[in-house]
């Protein structure tokens, strides 16, 4: 009686495997069939929808990192620059606003509270175009700074939600214990919190990085001349130019662009699942 | 505990006691960054576009009061209203089939399931990189005329079109693309049926429930407010799509404005045009469809939501 059902448990489990890894090729075929193509000569893209690689072409990335303005180094360094920013300014700020809601108490704390997870959700077409009005009245179109300076003034409240909601599974007990021994808030949250809450400034870290590589709309906005682009600017530049004639470049430089991407996501894996579970960050 | 049940709480939460020493200056300290940025980044620029709504403003010449002409405008505007009708298209078909999806990939991805680290990344890396893009250049050429679906169909002896240059199925694309990208739900999705104790799937064993009922008496229920949280966030998320739709027309939302997404159309009033004050009303505009459409949806959430509390 038992063997029968182990056996049967055994073919189910099989079956399943079988519909996971065919869900799974499905799932990942396109970006196979990219990463292939890019390898290829042109006119195989058009014919060939295997994933075989017969001929093994390079001159598309050489091709492709050329292609613009800017060798495309220069677009990498220049969302390196946008994206380190971006982290740096994210992990100071929004952890000193989780400091403040999860541990602290004072004025006014409710509705700034309230305030707080309503910019969650609030979309950001609508204090776009007052931004682009007052960065440009200060020079700073075309510059890093409209990307950089609004993080730094915590405006992406995914993450302060975040790391509240790691900071109240701290004890609190640590933080009193602290303050009896006559520590302030700043040594407090420097010397306990900060340590103990490196895997949310991992998660941080890694979305920052994630959405700030991939941003096209606001860098689309304060980004105008090719001298400042960014990698999804590039990227889009590079269609409207050279059109469906170079699939083969448009991929190689793709490519390279989720490369960072994907090297996050190997590293950061458990930390982005982590936090995709608990908050439910996109 | 996600945003929304915070937002939950927080309506039903009596005013809390009060300690008697408040570290009211460390707590403003604290906040200052963030103090700052609420109102020189997010009130001060809401504010100055409710007030640009009601102008004619160029960024040239200062900003002239035209009252509700940019309304009537609106209401006159069919290239406005295709574009509504697009993006509720693609939300409101795209978002329920990722929602199925992605619950259902995550029940098959059980508890005990050998290799199921390696399954859920596959199918989460798509949604890491689909906002990409890098991404929308594949899918113009996936969905394009010589593209891999259409090589694929050749195979088999059906003669493809060009999907993305057809204003009948360009659309389409963009949805699948959407649905492709399950994986942020799935990951929750996993998450809550993690918490579910085993104990109640045995007790249905031992009384006969098939797993099918078990599956409507017991999963759906107990998943309710992940449901309902995924669905809140996926919505308000989707309304704002814009790279996809921008790369794969090319920024004109063509062919024919079949895939002229609301933002795309903001995007073009705005930063083409530098029709400031228009483009402050339609952004206004999609604040009240997206609060609209969230307000309902907490309202709708007590008929079928279902806390432990």
């Amino acid at each position: 009686m038992r063997s029968v059902s182990d056996k049967e448990r055994r073919v189910k489990a099989t079956i399943k495997h079988i519909v996971m890894v065919l869900a799974s090729l499905v799932m990942i075929y396109p970006l196979l069939w990219m990463l292939v193509s890019s390898l290829r000569p042109n006119d195989l893209i058009f014919r060939e929808p295997g994933i075989l690689l017969t001929t093994l072409e390079f001159s598309n990335y050489v091709q492709g990192w050329n292609a613009l303005s800017h060798p495309f180094s220069h677009f990498l360094w220049n969302s390196a620059i946008v994206v380190f920013g971006s982290i740096l300014a994210n992990l100071v700020s929004c952890s000193m606003a989780a400091y403040a809601f999860a541990r602290l108490d004072f004025r006014f704390k409710k509705p700034m509270f309230a305030l707080m997870l309503l910019t969650i959700m609030l979309p950001v077409h609508v204090v776009i175009i007052p931004q682009y009005i007052l960065f440009s009245n200060l020079g700073w179109v075309n510059t890093f700074l409209p990307l950089i300076v609004p993080k730094m003034l915590a405006t992406d409240a995914f993450f302060i939600f975040l790391m509240i909601q790691f900071i109240r599974g701290i004890p609190k007990d640590l933080d009193e214990a602290a303050r009896i021994d006559g520590a302030g808030h700043i040594r407090i949250f420097l010397q306990i919190i900060l340590p103990l809450m490196i895997p949310a400034l991992a998660t941080t870290t890694i979305f920052t990085f994630m959405w700030t590589w991939n941003d096209l709309f606001s860098q689309l906005i304060f980004l105008t001349s090719p001298d400042m682009y960014t990698v999804p600017l590039a990227l889009s530049a590079f269609i409207d130019s050279t059109g469906e004639s170079n699939w083969g470049a448009m991929f190689a430089m793709s490519i390279v662009s989720i490369l960072p991407l994907f090297l996050i996501f190997l590293f950061g894996q458990r930390f982005l699942i982590k936090g995709m579970a608990t908050t439910g960050i996109k | 505990m996600s945003v929304v049940a915070e937002i939950r709480e927080l309506r039903k939460t009596p005013k809390g006691e009060r300690r008697k020493n408040k570290d009211n200056k460390a707590g403003h300290l604290f906040l200052l960054p963030w103090t700052v940025g609420l109102f020189g980044i997010t009130l001060f620029p809401m504010a100055a576009s409710l007030y640009l709504a009601f102008t004619d403003y160029n960024l040239l010449q200062s900003p002239n009061w035209i009252g509700l002409d940019n309304i009537t405008r609106m209401i006159g505007d069919d290239r406005l209203h295709n574009s509504i009708q697009v993006t509720f298209t693609y939300v409101f078909v795209g978002v329920p089939i990722q929602l199925v999806v992605s619950l259902a990939i995550a029940m098959l991805l059980d508890r005990g399931m050998r290799a199921l680290p390696f399954y859920r990344s596959v199918f989460y890396l798509p949604s890491m990189l689909g906002a990409s893009v890098a991404i929308a250049v594949l899918w113009r050429q996936i969905f394009g005329h010589s593209g891999l679906i259409n090589q694929v169909l050749a195979m088999v002896g059906i003669e493809g079109r060009g999907w993305v240059s057809s204003p009948d199925t360009a659309l389409a694309t963009l949805i699948i693309l959407h649905v492709w990208t399950f994986g942020a739900p799935m990951v929750i999705f996993l998450a809550g049926l993690r918490q579910i104790p085993d104990m109640y799937y045995e007790a249905a064993s031992i009384d006969g429930a098939s797993r099918f009922k078990q599956f409507f008496t017991i999963t759906i229920p107990l998943l309710t407010p992940i449901i309902f949280f995924n669905l809140v966030l996926q919505l308000i998320g989707a309304f704002q799509n814009f790279t996809q739709a921008f790369v794969v027309s090319g920024g004109t939302g063509g062919p024919a404005d079949s895939t002229l997404f609301y933002t795309l159309y903001l995007y073009q009033q705005g930063f083409n045009r530098f029709d400031m004050g228009y483009a402050s009303a339609m952004a206004w505009l999609l604040v009240l469809i997206i609060s609209a459409i969230t307000v309902v949806n907490f309202w709708l959430s007590k008929y079928w939501v279902h806390y432990d509390d």
